[in-house]
């Protein structure tokens, strides 16, 4: 069940599923070592300058509630959160892992505009603390073709996890 | 108060281990957010004591059946609204074994059912229905004297205001005005001025620190130019602009509130040279974020309100929030957002709100700093020899004051916690 709105599966020819799948499977790999690798400023570079990126909770997400954890609109504000997460914030030292799995590719649009979804998990090592895990979610994907390579048009984060432990400082 | 016969004895037996430091309210003893003792007896006196606490917006639960899950200190209760509209506040927990019957955070029904053995209650939390109550062919049952209305769910007193709600276990509470005061009162009703409120989302984290950290965070505008490098480097803050730290008559609660200059955003040279983390070059490539649109019927473009026990109301620019502080003994509590517009914003309004969003909450530019130096205090006072906290920033003073640079808020909320806990 697609949980939010205009992500609902269409049909998709399986061969262009698969082909489709194998390179969103690298663009999370990338994405997600960019994160990991805390280069930031790269982590913008995966958007489209026109792009929405909101980290919700699933509670949020099935009563369509609007607000994000993090809610941007456009490249300048995901390019904003980047320098002032590395610039100006005060937090704990830590490490992060992002595994995604359980890739679906949802839809091709006649524009081109492919719907995805992927399961994410992300575990947090924080000093002399055990590794925990920090957000169990889901991604809802929006890709455009931009050259050799997709973008992300759109991504909505929603985590399961109802609490979150104390704070979320880098993006998911 | 809850009649449980282990937490009174804890709540009202002396502890002479417990004594508070000599040189008065310029110190706070680590024991204040580490023993659990002190914690029980907070509970009981504060949390289920004489206090107001707020459990939930009108706007949540706007239909008749609607209800939410909600805590009063840590102890959880079910709002619920009535078919009259009427609006209830009861214990979440089956009278009959104790289980917790309401799971989901929100929803809509006409009688809750104990899922474990089945007996009823109304949206009032009257007991309505017992299964086998006569038992069956007259063997079993419940004795003839038991009488469902004897039995329902503890219900809380309580009150509204512009839809706002909040309970009390204390049966005999004074109103709310009278409550918060005439100084708190004037910026609740600036957020909350009768205009209908439009739910935005919720956003829930736990904090690995004590409850009162949360309150004095906002009772100490000393911290707000250095920790949050965010403000100064933006221009949000700004050491010239109009600012007060607001604390009601009794010192336990508290507005902390600053005014914008109409030019918009300013760097403040002063502050920057006493920052460490300030950048100077650093510049927004999308300013909306810092906006503000002139709403309210207040002098102060921020008020940050903190309520006594269990209340933070955000009115941070034009990003709003309720926050409900949910304690899980001393060194942990969940912290509960509740952002929110009006029911007549634009669809462009309503962006705003959500783009400005990026500011609060536990992954906001203010708010993670807030939940990340707490954790720190916390540790330090778990993992060191006992010690305690300097309050010294403005001497003595108390109450309200236009200074920044002072803690006055911090110890009249010591000379109210003191004389509430008899310590």
């Amino acid at each position: 069940m697609a949980m939010l709105a205009g992500f609902a599966r269409s049909a998709v020819d399986p061969r262009l599923a698969r082909e489709l799948r194998a390179e969103i499977e690298e663009f999370h790999a990338e994405y997600c070592a960019a994160l990991d690798e805390n280069r930031l400023e790269d982590w913008v570079s995966f958007f489209t300058p026109d792009a929405v990126y909101r980290i919700t909770s699933r509670e949020n997400a099935e009563a369509e509630l609007p607000v994000g954890l993090v809610y941007c609109e456009g490249a300048g504000m995901l390019r904003d959160r980047a320098l002032a997460i590395a610039k100006t914030a005060m937090f704990a030292p830590r490490y992060l892992q992002h595994q995604v799995g359980n890739i679906r590719v949802l839809g091709v649009s006649g524009d081109g505009i492919v719907s995805a979804q992927a399961n994410y998990l992300l575990f947090q090592t924080l000093v002399d603390e055990k590794t925990t895990i920090h957000q169990v979610g889901r991604y809802f994907d929006r890709f455009v073709r931009a050259g050799a390579r997709v973008l992300l048009r759109e991504r909505h984060c929603v985590y399961d996890s109802v609490l979150l432990d104390n704070s979320l400082v880098l993006p998911v | 108060m809850p009649d449980d016969g282990r937490k009174a004895v804890a709540s009202n037996r002396s502890l002479p281990r417990f004594i508070w430091p000599e040189d008065g309210l310029t110190r706070i003893p680590d024991w204040v957010y580490t023993s659990h003792e002190i914690y029980e007896r907070e509970v009981a006196r504060i949390f289920h004591g004489r206090t107001w606490n707020y459990v939930a917006l009108e706007a949540e639960i706007p239909r008749p059946g609607d209800f939410k899950r909600s805590f009063v200190g840590p102890t959880a209760v079910v709002v619920a609204r009535e078919q009259d509209g009427t609006i209830h506040v009861f214990e979440n927990r089956c009278a009959h074994r104790g289980s917790e019957f309401c799971r989901a955070h929100r929803g809509s029904a006409t009688e809750f059912v104990c899922p474990y053995h089945q007996w009823t209650y109304d949206l009032s939390g009257n007991l309505i229905g017992v299964p086998f109550r006569r038992g069956v062919k007259g063997e079993g049952g419940m004795p003839k004297d038991f009488r469902l209305e004897d039995h329902g769910l503890r219900s809380l007193a309580v009150t509204t205001r512009n839809g706002v709600v909040f309970a009390s276990f204390a049966a005999d509470m004074e109103s709310l005005e009278d409550y918060l005061g005439p100084e708190i009162l004037a910026d609740f009703d600036a957020t909350f001025d009768g205009r209908k409120l439009k739910l935005l989302g919720y956003y829930r984290n736990t904090v690995p620190a004590n409850w009162k950290m949360y309150h004095e965070n906002l009772k100490d505008p000393y911290h707000a130019t250095l920790l949050h490098a965010y403000l100064v480097t933006f221009g949000l803050l700004v050491a010239g602009n109009k600012s007060a730290m607001i604390v009601d008559a009794r010192g336990r609660h508290g507005t902390m509130a600053s005014a914008r200059g109409d030019d918009g955003p300013k760097v403040d040279q002063a502050s920057k040279r006493e920052m460490r983390a300030f950048h100077e070059d650093m510049k927004l490539n999308d300013p909306r974020i810092l906006d503000y649109v002139k709403e309210f019927d207040s002098p102060w473009s921020v008020t940050m309100q903190t309520i006594w026990p269990n209340m933070v109301v955000q009115r941070e620019l034009n990003t709003l929030g309720t926050r409900q502080i949910v304690p899980h003994g001393p060194n942990a509590f969940t912290m509960v957002w509740t952002m929110f517009g009006y029911a007549d914003d634009s669809e462009a309004m309503t962006r705003h709100r959500l783009r400005q969003g990026n500011l609060m909450g536990p992954a906001g530019f203010l708010g993670l700093e807030d939940n990340e130096a707490m954790k720190f205090v916390q540790d330090g006072l778990r993992k060191s020899m006992p010690g305690e906290a300097i309050v010294e920033l403005g001497g003595t003073d108390e109450g309200t004051t236009a200074k920044l640079i002072s803690e006055a808020a911090i110890r009249s909320m010591y000379r109210y916690w003191r004389d509430v806990m008899e310590l």
